[in-house]
């Protein structure tokens, strides 16, 4: 493994990348948040100093090699210090998602028996203290936000700053040992331990190395020319693989500066404040904003709306050619630069975009619509496909092959192999190294040559050489009749709708395909404004027939491009019916990374699914919900079942012809 | 309780409360002839939360608006910090230490939250207008110091979003923490909370609750306040006065007066005669 070590260029950990940097862009910045309405600024020098006197304060606090720290919060420049201070000590971060609540919390402590917690504030202390009675390791928590926690009782709980005042105090005695433990670093350690949010069962702790992380981070920073003076807005949960490869891996090799908002409804002020070069959101995130600007506009005057529409049909046309470099007309550059003057560029700015270089999107398919939206405008927005397992990145799309139905060619370093059943399996230097105390499942989804599952159906496209993702391995199924059944497939074309929010499809087994539907409360909410219809709660909207009316319409529309794929064409929704709640997080229905729990929904909504197959025309039910505080209530509701056209079967006529 | 010492006592929850920071003796105030409020006495302690609670028109706005120096009793005298008040200007009370929040809002609508909340920092700019206009040497760092301040208290009271926002676009939650933010931003001894729930769902209740506890815990300020919610006024606060037709009807902690026969009367409502 010399030659690895010697291709990431001597450094073998972040906390030895973090010296380089200390040394290499000293003064520049490395952390920007914003703090009492002003950016505060840390240079790679201060960071350096601060996760010194954190690592050596929790040197004092007793964290020995090989330790677990839990880093709980929203992105805050101490909490990454944190997870670099605990690499320094040889200690192992574990950052969780702050919205989860106690007990999700517990089962994860108890797993990595975490000794050491790092909490952002109150909410988050609270939330431990409530379950520390059931970790048996867990010792001390250290908090950054000291308010409200003041007549807390302080034997196990530190002020985060009173730790590094301590380290900065005993740093003659304490720097040895951290110099000692910070030498013994090298690839094959454990750089990071992120629990997977787990669509099926209990989450599963992925353990990364160094060189997962650091050799990932080189081959995408080389990927798209990431160079010191990236800046990127750090507001994806600290959790996530993701926000750590971009405001971890990249930063610390790359030197670029991390910048996280000031709360999480400040974000897209702070967002146009900062302008990005690289920018990475989930589909999601792009389609609210999406959403948000058309809502705008319909609201705007004849003549704004007007510039708008006209000019957008000549981004649409011409947009993403010039974007990729290929040839247009003159005309149509001239148009589309004076398009850029009135219309483009103040939109990019009232969206943050103006400095964009590289956009990522990721997690989810993306509606084509809202994908050329964007790279319309001259937003490089591009696709990427990754996982946890691989450290991120799987496939990306380079520069000027990007398109909306694939998810780019494999990454720098990566092997990819389609296994017999479709399913896409990988190799490449970011695959994990284990589940952690699980090796059946590590056993089952990493082969001994080293060929990780990913669980997802695709195809590799002989003309381009691109991924193709169809759906979940598991998911896609078999009809009663023997035909495909691809659920996401379908509900991936319901939900590029703005008014779907999201779908579920059943079918697997069953003659017939069947839908749930959540809409989008701001879209349908806004329409039903401006058309004089009256509603107090969602569950209202979501039964009104005019709402049921134009749902189905979209739904025949996505019927009749189903049918156009004959492999597919067996998907199409035969009735359907609008949910009385959204899909949640909190009832355990959907990830917290928002991705729909297909099994619990189906038990949980068994009743419905039942009624959607034996014709009948109206159903009523009742339904546990979760608040956000963790009390419960019902909800009882009477929905309407609707039949939506299908288009005949293809591979039927054409038999038949 | 009533017979505490003048040092202070010690609350169910281990806080602890100083000496006596504002003394209402036998306050009358009347209307014409209307007696809106017939010889009250009671006392506001440092760093207790104290209600004055009672039935519609029972005089308790009143009560607060003595407090704040608008109204002049006819009879009584009120001390504050240990000296006896003369009859002063509301400016002048605020230079003295006391910021309030209103029943129904007074906030400048057409400005942004943060320029709300810097007027609240008015008694502590020293200043002049035409130095302000230039704004060049003193003027200028003055504003940073307090522009200082007003972010701690956007921060605190968890604003940060609608800093730029103009008021008049806000719900009216809150409008009434931005209330909250300005009266705070005077850093005033003694906050006068007039319904600070009043029209509120549950939740912005819970969050304006949470609020005052944290501002009490945080800057110890000491808080008077009027409510009609009576689950929201036993739990925040220390010690409760009760009005009912302008008198006072019952004084002491929140336990003391819910088994106070006179309060349960006035609430439930017995004829009067």
């Amino acid at each position: 493994m010399a030659q690895s070590s010697q291709a990431t260029g001597g450094h073998t950990s972040i906390p030895a990348l973090l010296q380089r940097n200390a040394q290499r862009f000293a003064d520049k910045p490395a952390y920007r948040e914003k703090e009492f309405g002003i950016w505060q600024t840390w240079t790679w020098k201060d960071v350096q100093r601060e996760v010194n006197n954190l690592a050596r304060g929790l040197i004092n606090l007793g964290v020995n090699e090989g330790d677990f720290i839990a880093i709980i919060g929203s992105n805050r420049p101490q909490l990454y210090w944190s997870m670099v201070a605990a690499q320094s000590v040889g200690a192992v971060p574990v950052p969780l998602y702050q919205d989860s609540a106690a007990e999700e919390m517990a089962y994860v402590l108890d797993h990595c028996g975490a000794r050491f917690v790092i909490a952002e504030d109150q909410e988050q202390v609270d939330k431990v203290i409530e379950i520390q009675d059931r970790l048996h390791q867990f010792e001390h928590m250290i908090y950054l936000d000291p308010r409200g926690l003041r007549k807390y009782d302080h034997s196990h709980l530190h002020d985060f700053r009173h730790v590094q005042e301590q380290g900065h105090a005993a740093r003659d005695e304490l720097t040895p040992e951290l110099e000692r433990r910070r030498a013994k670093l090298d690839l094959t350690s454990t750089c990071v331990m992120l629990y997977t949010s787990g669509t099926t069962g209990k989450p599963k702790g992925v353990v990364l190395s160094n060189r997962n992380i650091i050799e990932s981070a080189q081959n995408s920073s080389e990927f798209d020319n990431l160079g010191p003076g990236e800046e990127i807005l750090a507001y994806l949960p600290m959790a996530w693989v993701g926000d750590f490869i971009f405001s971890v891996g990249q930063a610390y090799w790359t030197g670029f500066c991390v910048n996280c908002p000031e709360s999480a409804e400040t974000m897209m002020t702070d967002l146009r404040e900062i302008g990005p070069t690289y920018y990475f959101a989930p589909p999601r995130v792009f389609e609210t904003q999406l959403t948000s600007v058309m809502i705008r506009m319909e609201d705007a005057s004849r003549m704004k709306k007007w510039l708008f529409d006209t000019f957008m049909a000549h981004a649409r046309k011409v947009g993403p050619s010039i974007l990729d470099g290929k040839p247009v007309g003159f005309m149509d550059r001239l148009k589309y630069a004076l398009g850029n003057i009135l219309v483009y560029g103040p939109l990019k700015n009232t969206l943050g975009f103006s400095r964009v270089r590289i956009g990522y999107t990721a997690g989810e398919a993306i509606g084509p619509e809202i994908f050329d939206f964007y790279r319309s405008l001259g937003i490089n927005l591009k696709q990427l496909y990754g996982q946890t397992e691989a450290t991120v990145f799987i496939t990306m799309q380079p520069d000027g092959e990007v398109r909306s139905d694939t998810v780019g060619v494999p990454a720098p370093g990566v092997e990819l192999k389609i296994g017999d059943n479709g399913e896409v399996y990988y190799r490449s230097p970011g695959v994990f190294e284990c589940y952690y105390k699980n090796p059946e499942s590590t056993a089952d989804t990493k082969d001994a040559e080293g060929w990780v599952a990913t669980g997802d159906a695709g195809f590799i496209e002989e003309s381009s050489g691109h991924l193709r993702i169809i759906d979940r391995a598991k998911d896609v199924g078999k009809m009663a009749d023997g035909r495909l059944f691809a659920p996401k497939y379908v509900e991936n074309k319901l939900k590029f709708y703005p008014n779907i929010l999201e779908a579920v499809v059943f079918g697997n087994g069953r003659d017939r395909c069947m839908a749930f539907i959540n809409i989008d409360l701001s879209a349908v909410g806004n329409w039903a404004e401006r058309n004089n219809i009256g509603y107090s709660s969602y569950q209202e909207l979501a039964g009104h027939p005019k709402v049921l009316d134009q749902i189905q319409c979209h739904v025949e529309e996505v019927n009749r491009s189903v049918a156009e794929d004959p492999i597919l064409s067996g998907c199409q929704i035969h009735r359907f019916l609008i949910l009385h709640k959204e899909l949640d997080a909190d009832d355990g229905e959907m990830t917290r990374t928002r991705k729909v729990r297909r099994r619990i929904v189906e038990d949980k909504y068994n009743d419905l699914i039942t009624a959607l197959y034996d014709g009948s025309e109206r159903i009523s039910t009742r339904t546990e919900v979760t608040y956000e505080d963790g009390r419960k209530g019902y909800i009882s509701a009477t929905l309407e079942i609707r039949d939506a056209a299908v288009q005949p079967d293809t591979t039927q006529k054409m038999a038949a012809e | 309780m009533n017979q505490m010492s003048t040092e202070g006592y010690t609350t169910a929850d281990g806080r602890q409360i100083g000496g006596v920071l504002m003394e209402m003796k036998n306050i009358t105030l009347r209307f014409g002839g209307v007696k809106a409020i017939t010889d009250i006495s009671f006392d506001i302690r440092e760093g207790e939360i104290r209600a004055i609670i009672g039935p519609n028109g029972a005089g308790k706005s009143s009560m607060l608006n003595v407090i704040s120096g608008f109204y002049v009793p006819q009879e009584g005298e009120v001390w504050f910090r240990g000296a006896k008040r003369p009859p002063m200007k509301p400016y002048q009370v605020a230079q003295q230490g006391i910021a309030r929040t209103f029943q129904n809002i007074a906030l400048f609508e057409g400005m942004s939250v943060l320029d709300n909340v810097m007027t609240g920092r008015l008694t502590h700019m020293k200043t002049g207008m035409v130095a302000q206009a230039i704004w060049k040497g003193a003027a200028e760092k003055e504003e940073v110091e307090n522009r200082e301040v007003v972010e701690k208290i956007i921060d605190f009271l968890e604003i940060q979003a609608i800093r730029k926002t103009p008021v008049a676009r806000l719900p009216y939650g809150l409008k009434k923490r931005v209330e909250l933010a300005r009266a705070l931003a005077a850093e005033p001894k003694l906050l006068l909370l007039d319904e600070p729930m009043a029209g509120m769902n549950v939740e912005e209740k819970e969050d304006m609750s949470r609020f005052i506890l944290d501002v009490n815990d945080e800057f110890g300020t000491t808080i008077a306040l009027i409510e009609h919610d009576m689950g929201v006024v036993m739990d925040l606060s220390d010690r409760v006065v009760v009005m009912d037709y302008g008198k006072k009807i019952g004084d002491g902690t929140p336990d003391e007066v819910r088994n106070n026969q006179a309060v349960i009367d006035a609430y439930l409502g017995v004829a009067h005669d």
